[in-house]
């Protein structure tokens, strides 16, 4: 009997996600513009993944989706929200970088016959990683994760692209390593709305999983894009642009000069992790889940510094 | 469905998850005392050995682990093992003859749950072994190379640091060396091939030509490979590093003491 009932529920994914789009809310932040606002939390079997923001750009012939989620039960449920909206055909799905919370819904996306796309790098990125991000999130995800498959991109991206979905192009920007090693924005033009993916963090502390002189770097390059508003990776939507990078540019600069700080004193990876950055606390969300690590990366690659 | 519903059906799978992953992880342990210690008995650590750890590999791809030695005499190898990654054995340190060896700090890839051994070889052949469990980091940290392009484009390049020791009687130094240190265990995305490993295998450190330590490692090592350690001047003006990897690279630096690089 508890066989049977261990079974029911092993089906029940399936099932539940056919039905999830009422819960699972996406808004038209300017005309054709749609953007999901993720939880600032970690992955979790509750939250089914849905921690970061993902969006959708929608042209008289096509639509381009802009990240997929964190389960394949979260990806379900947002191509049944978009498909509420619209029954044009989904022509793009575009991942903004490799990260779980972004493209571990991308599975549910395969049977529209979308092209999947993606910074140069991002192919190589799910190959080295994404065997270990499907075992390391079994453990906190549990059977939120059943299902979840690696669906690389078949068109990348090495410096910017130009997407058509009908008297609507969207511009997609490859960055140098920064958040990560395959870091993706996509441009609307025509609506001013820039989909900046984990290039902007927004009261979720920023995450540093490529280079943190790299991630200062195109902060700030990032600045000079003509839009109106933007989507962040994580955090409220939408956000006014360029003003929306001031927070992560202070955290970032802060960090380097802790960190810096400390390797001229002669401090230890150790130590430095616990101290660098913590000025910055009170401002983030999920501060003591992130902060070490990214004290602790930005100390190795700072080291390298000529002193 | 309404949020509700959401809930209660993440509950259900609550329960399923529990009931499917209630077996836990076998411990490696056993078997990598045969692997690597060829079935020697190995008593507790008795201040001989002493292995620092943090709590949470926060970076699983950069964790720091530091050995220390009350009397570096006594030691011959101290090896790290990190027991449930794919290549547990990290690192051992064969230290030099007299090198007055304090400490030695590296950084390490912790790919899941895991304990730490650090395995001291006494000069009178016995083992002891100092262990500290370190629980995975969470979120998007995957033990995997930063950059890739960078990793390559500066293969070999080396630096050495000097510290304030806080043993007046040694000088405290940090050799680091620019690899990816690659696992080789990802698939190629084209070619669906598996990526050959590609790794720091053996680091010799002299000061002069008397040998501080010789290690011999694997992937479990962090790209970049980087240690950091305490030794006893014997009056030599150089530092000296010969490193090699698994694919015939060799790689060699030489600085002055008292001129870090």
């Amino acid at each position: 009997m508890l066989r049977l009932m261990l079974a029911l529920v092993a089906m029940l994914p399936a099932q539940f996600a056919a039905k999830a789009a009422p819960a699972f809310s996406i808004n038209e932040i300017a005309p054709g513009v749609y953007a999901h606002q993720g939880q600032t939390s970690l992955m979790t079997r509750e939250n089914f993944g849905d921690i970061a923001n993902l969006g959708a750009i929608v042209g008289e012939d096509a639509v381009a989706v802009i990240d997929t989620g964190g389960s394949l039960i979260e990806g379900r449920a947002f191509l049944a929200a978009l498909r509420e909206k619209t029954q044009k055909p989904i022509r793009y799905v575009i991942s903004t970088h490799a990260h779980p919370d972004h493209t571990f819904g991308n599975g549910a996306f395969v049977e529209t016959g979308a092209t999947f796309v993606g910074h140069k790098n991002l192919p190589r990125a799910l190959a080295a990683r994404g065997p270990h991000y499907l075992s390391a999130f079994r453990a906190q995800m549990g059977d939120a994760l059943d299902g979840v498959t690696i669906v690389p991109p078949t068109v990348t991206v090495d410096e910017t692209m130009t997407l058509d979905l009908g008297h609507r192009e969207i511009v997609l920007q490859a960055w140098r390593t920064a958040h990560s090693e395959c870091d993706l924005t996509i441009l609307d033009p025509k609506s001013g709305v820039l989909f900046a993916g984990d290039l902007l963090f927004l009261q979720h502390v920023p995450v540093v999983d490529g280079s943190l002189l790299g991630f200062l770097d195109v902060a700030d390059r990032l600045a000079a894009i003509k839009a109106a508003q933007v989507v962040a990776g994580h955090g409220p939507i939408p956000a006014p642009w360029p003003k929306a990078l001031d927070d992560e540019r202070a955290y970032l600069m802060r960090l380097t000069a802790d960190l810096r700080a400390a390797i001229k004193k002669g401090e230890s990876v150790a130590a430095a992790a616990k101290e660098a950055g913590a000025e910055e606390r009170e401002k983030w969300r999920l501060f003591d889940d992130y902060n070490a690590r990214n004290a602790t990366a930005g100390f190795a690659e700072l080291e390298w510094e000529t002193p | 469905m309404n949020k509700a519903a959401l809930c209660a059906a993440g509950a259900l799978f609550a329960v399923a998850a529990t009931a499917a992953g209630a077996e836990n992880a076998p411990d490696p342990w056993p078997g990598l005392v045969v692997d690597i210690f060829q079935s020697r008995p190995i008593t507790a650590a008795d201040g001989v050995i002493n292995l620092d750890a943090p709590v949470r590999a926060e970076d699983a791809a950069i964790v720091p682990m530091t050995m220390r030695f009350s009397d570096p005499t006594q030691i011959k190898v101290a090896t790290l093992v990190i027991d449930q990654n794919p290549m547990p054995m990290a690192a051992a340190f064969t230290l030099g003859d007299k090198s007055g060896v304090g400490f030695i700090e590296t950084r390490v890839r912790v790919n899941s749950y895991s304990n730490v051994h650090a395995v001291a070889e006494g000069s009178d052949g016995r083992l002891r072994a100092d262990a500290k469990f370190v629980k995975a980091s969470g979120g998007c940290s995957a033990p995997a190379v930063k950059d890739q392009d960078e990793a390559i484009a500066n293969i070999g390049k080396m630096k050495y640091r000097e510290f304030k020791s806080a043993d007046p009687a040694k000088r405290e130094a940090q050799i680091m060396i620019r690899h990816p240190n690659a696992s080789g265990m990802q698939m190629d995305p084209v070619s669906r091939a598996y990526l050959p490993a590609h790794f720091i295998d053996q680091v010799e450190v002299f000061q002069g030509d008397a040998p501080i330590f010789k290690m011999e490692g694997g992937i479990s090592l962090s790209e970049d490979p980087t240690f950091r350690f305490t030794y006893a001047p014997n009056g030599a003006k150089t530092i000296r590093v010969e490193a090699h990897d698994n694919k015939g690279g060799v790689y060699k630096g030489e600085w002055s003491i008292g001129e870090a690089s």
